[in-house]
C-alpha cells in the first residue's frame, strides 16, 4: 500500500466539549508530549539561523579580531560579486540536476526490471541496495582510489584487461578525475543514489492497480502503451518524491566533493565553498552572508517541495 | 474483479493464436532477467572490489590489470588496526554519537508522534510540516553559529556536542516515520481498549506497542545510519579527542606509499555497521527515507 495515513476522522475530531479550565487543561495534556521535541528543534535549528543572519551583517574575520563591527550589506555585495560564489551556484545546480536526473532514470529502468518475477530477484534487489549502505566518505574514497586512479584503479585495470584480450598492449589509460572532474563526482553519487530512487519507484510500481492493467492488456494495449498512459502517470508522484528528496540531500552534498576533488577543478559546490570561506579563510561575515543567500534560495525551492509533499499527503490522507 | 475473469475467451485466443508470441515473450523475459542480473552485479561490483582488495597485499592491490586471484591476506586489516593511529577511539566516538543520539531521538519523537497521530493537537499538520521544513534548510548555514557556540562554551572537540547536533538532524525524520507507524494502529482497537477501561500505560503496552515496535526498530536503524555517516560537522567540530570514524577515514589517505588495501580495509570496517543496519532495516528503508510517505 502507498498510503500516508488512513483517514484521520476520529483522531482529528475535536476534544469533547468542556468548559474553561478543564478544556484548557485537556488541550495542554494533548500538547505536552509534543513540546519537548518542538522546543528542542526550535532551539537547535532556528536560533543558529538567527545568529547566522546577525553575523552576515557584521565585519568579522577571525584573523583580524580587532576589526569586528557592523558591515551593512558589504558581505552580501561581496557574495554577489564573487566569481567563485557564482561558479559554486552553477556547480551546485549541475551536480544536483545531473545526479537526480540520471539516478532517477536509471532507478526507473531498474525498478521496471525488478518488478517482474525471475530467478534471484531478491538477490539482485539486495545487490542493488548495497551501494546505498556504504558510508558516503568511504564510497567517495573507494571511487577516487580504487576505481578512478589512473595507475591501478579498476576502470583502467579493466581497460588494460579488455585491450589485452584483443592482443593490444596499448590500452587507453585516462586520468578520470582530471579529465572530467565534475562527472567523476556525479558518477560516484549516481552510483550511491540510484538504489534509493529504485526503491521508491519499485514501491510505486507495486502499488499499481494490477486488475486495471490486466484489463487494458486484454483490450489489446501494448506494453509501451500501458507504460506511457498508465504506469507513468501512476508513478508521477513517486518520481516527484524521489526527485525532491534526492535534491534535498544532494544540494547539501559535501562528502563527495571534499573527498574526490577537494573542491578543485571547478567542482566546488555551495556547501564546500561556504565551508572554505569559514574554515579556511575564517571570514565569518562573508560565510554567513553566503549561508543566508543559500537559505533564501533553499526556502524558495523548499516551498515548492513542501507543496508537493503536502499535496501527496492530503491526497492520501483524504482517501 | 469478476469482470476480468469473465472475459475468458481472450486468454484462450492468446493461447492458440499466440504460441510463437508466447515463446518470443518468454525469450524476452530471459534477456530482461539477465539484464537485471548484469545491472545488479555492476552496482555491487565496487563494493565487492573494495572487500576483495582489502584482503590483498598492497603490491597485489596496485596491479594493472587487476590481480583478481591474488592470494588473500589480513595484512591490510593488521595495518589498519595496529599500523598507525589506532582506529578504536574514532570508532567508539562514532558509536557513542550514533547510539546516544538515536536514543534521544526516540525519546523525543515517540511522544511527539503520539501527539500528532493518536491524540492529535490542533493544527497537527502545521507542526508536522514545521519539522519537515527544518530538514530542508541547508545544514551548512548553521555550521558557523554552532562552531562559535562550541568555542565559547568549551565544547569544541567534545562528542556530546555532536550527539546534540545529530539528534536535531534526525528528529524530523523520526517524527515523520513514527507518525506514519502510529497511524497504522487501528482506531477500533484504541476505542475498544478505552471502553474496557484500559489506562494509558495499558493501552500503550498492549495495543500500540505490538503494532509499532518494528517501526521503532526501523526508525532507530535509519537514525543510526545517518549519524554514523555524517562528515561535515564532525570534521569542523572535532579534532583529536572526539574525532569520528568518517573523519578518521579522510585523514587516512595522507599516508605515503601504497595504501589501497589498507584503505579498502578501513572503508569496509567503517561501513560494516551501516551495511548490517541497512540490510536489517531493508524492508522499512524506503518508508524511512521517504519520511513515511511511501510504504
Amino acid at each position: 500500500m502507498t498510503s500516508v495515513a488512513e483517514d484521520t476522522g476520529i483522531r482529528t475530531g475535536s476534544p469533547p466539549p468542556a468548559r474553561g479550565a478543564a478544556r484548557r487543561a485537556s488541550a495542554w495534556a494533548r500538547r505536552a508530549p509534543l513540546l519537548p521535541a518542538l522546543i528542542f528543534m526550535i532551539i537547535v535549528t532556528q536560533l543558529p539561523f538567527v545568529a547566522t543572519l546577525v553575523i552576515s551583517f557584521m565585519d568579522w574575520n577571525a584573523y583580524y579580531p580587532d576589526e569586528r563591527g557592523f558591515a551593512g550589506f558589504d558581505n552580501f555585495v561581496r557574495v554577489f560579486t564573487d566569481v567563485n560564489m557564482r561558479d559554486a551556484v552553477w556547480t551546485t545546480i549541475l551536480l544536483t540536476v545531473g545526479v537526480v536526473l540520471i539516478s532517477l532514470l536509471l532507478g526507473l529502468g531498474i525498478a521496471l526490471l525488478l518488478d517482474r518475477k525471475f530467478r534471484g530477484r531478491g538477490a539482485v534487489r539486495t545487490m542493488m541496495i548495497a551501494p546505498f549502505l556504504v558510508v558516503p566518505v568511504a564510497a567517495a574514497l573507494i571511487w577516487k582510489h580504487a576505481l578512478y586512479n589512473p595507475e591501478y584503479g579498476l576502470f583502467n585495470g579493466a581497460l588494460t584487461w579488455i585491450w589485452g584480450l584483443f592482443g593490444s598492449d596499448n590500452p587507453p589509460q585516462p586520468d578520470w578525475i582530471s579529465n572530467m572532474p565534475l562527472w567523476a563526482v556525479i558518477f560516484s553519487l549516481v552510483w550511491q543514489w540510484t538504489p534509493f530512487m529504485m526503491l521508491i519507484l519499485l514501491a510505486g510500481l507495486q502499488g499499481r492497480p494490477l486488475d486495471v492493467i490486466e484489463a487494458a492488456r486484454i483490450d489489446g494495449a501494448g506494453t509501451w502503451q500501458i507504460f506511457r498512459s498508465m504506469t507513468l502517470p501512476h508513478l508521477r508522484q513517486y518520481l516527484e518524491l524521489g526527485a525532491l528528496l534526492g535534491s534535498i540531500y544532494i544540494v547539501q552534498n559535501f562528502d563527495a566533493v571534499f573527498t574526490i576533488t577537494s573542491g578543485g577543478l571547478g567542482t566546488a559546490n555551495l556547501p564546500y565553498t561556504i565551508y572554505q570561506i569559514f574554515y579556511q579563510a575564517h571570514d565569518y561575515g562573508r560565510a554567513s552572508a553566503a549561508a543566508v543567500v543559500v537559505v533564501i534560495g533553499t526556502i524558495i525551492i523548499a516551498t515548492f517541495a513542501l507543496r508537493t509533499v503536502s499535496s501527496l499527503f492530503k491526497e492520501e490522507s483524504g482517501r | 474483479m469478476s469482470t476480468v475473469t469473465d472475459t475468458a475467451p481472450v486468454p484462450a485466443t492468446r493461447d492458440d493464436a499466440g504460441r510463437p508470441v508466447k515463446k518470443r515473450r518468454e525469450g524476452a523475459n530471459v534477456w530482461l532477467s539477465l539484464l537485471a542480473w548484469v545491472v545488479g552485479i555492476l552496482f555491487v561490483l565496487p563494493v565487492v572490489w573494495m572487500v576483495l582488495t582489502s584482503f590483498h597485499s598492497e603490491t597485489d592491490a596496485a596491479q594493472n590489470p587487476p590481480a583478481v586471484f591474488a592470494p588473500l591476506t589480513l595484512e591490510g586489516y593488521r595495518e589498519f588496526f595496529s599500523g598507525g593511529a589506532s582506529p578504536w577511539p574514532p570508532l567508539l566516538n562514532s558509536l557513542t554519537a550514533s547510539v546516544v543520539s538515536t536514543l534521544l531521538v526516540l525519546l523525543l519523537s515517540l511522544p511527539a508522534a503520539y501527539a500528532l497521530s493518536i491524540k492529535p493537537v490542533k493544527k497537527w499538520t502545521d507542526v508536522l510540516f514545521f519539522f519537515l521544513s527544518t530538514k530542508m534548510l541547508p545544514v551548512v548555514a548553521g555550521l558557523l553559529p554552532l562552531y562559535l557556540f562550541a568555542q565559547n562554551t568549551g565544547l569544541l572537540d567534545n562528542i556530546w556536542l555532536l550527539v546534540l547536533f545529530y539528534t536535531s538532524m534526525n528528529l524530523p525524520i523520526a517524527v515523520w516515520m513514527m507518525r506514519s507507524f502510529l497511524s497504522e494502529v487501528p482506531v477500533e482497537m484504541l476505542e475498544a481498549a478505552q471502553m474496557d477501561g484500559a489506562n494509558l500505560t495499558k493501552t500503550l503496552r498492549s495495543v500500540i506497542a505490538p503494532v509499532v515496535t518494528p517501526g521503532i526498530a526501523a526508525t532507530a536503524l535509519i537514525c543510526f545510519i545517518f549519524s554514523w555517516n555524517e562528515l561535515l560537522f564532525a570534521r569542523v567540530l572535532t579534532a583529536t579527542v572526539a574525532e569520528t570514524a568518517p573523519v578518521f577515514l579522510t585523514s587516512f589517505v595522507t599516508s605515503q606509499g601504497l595504501f589501497l588495501a589498507q584503505l579498502c580495509a578501513a572503508a569496509f570496517v567503517v561501513s560494516l555497521p551501516v551495511l548490517v543496519a541497512g540490510f536489517a532495516a531493508q524492508d522499512k528503508l524506503v518508508q524511512g527515507l521517504s519520511l513515511g510517505s511511501v510504504k
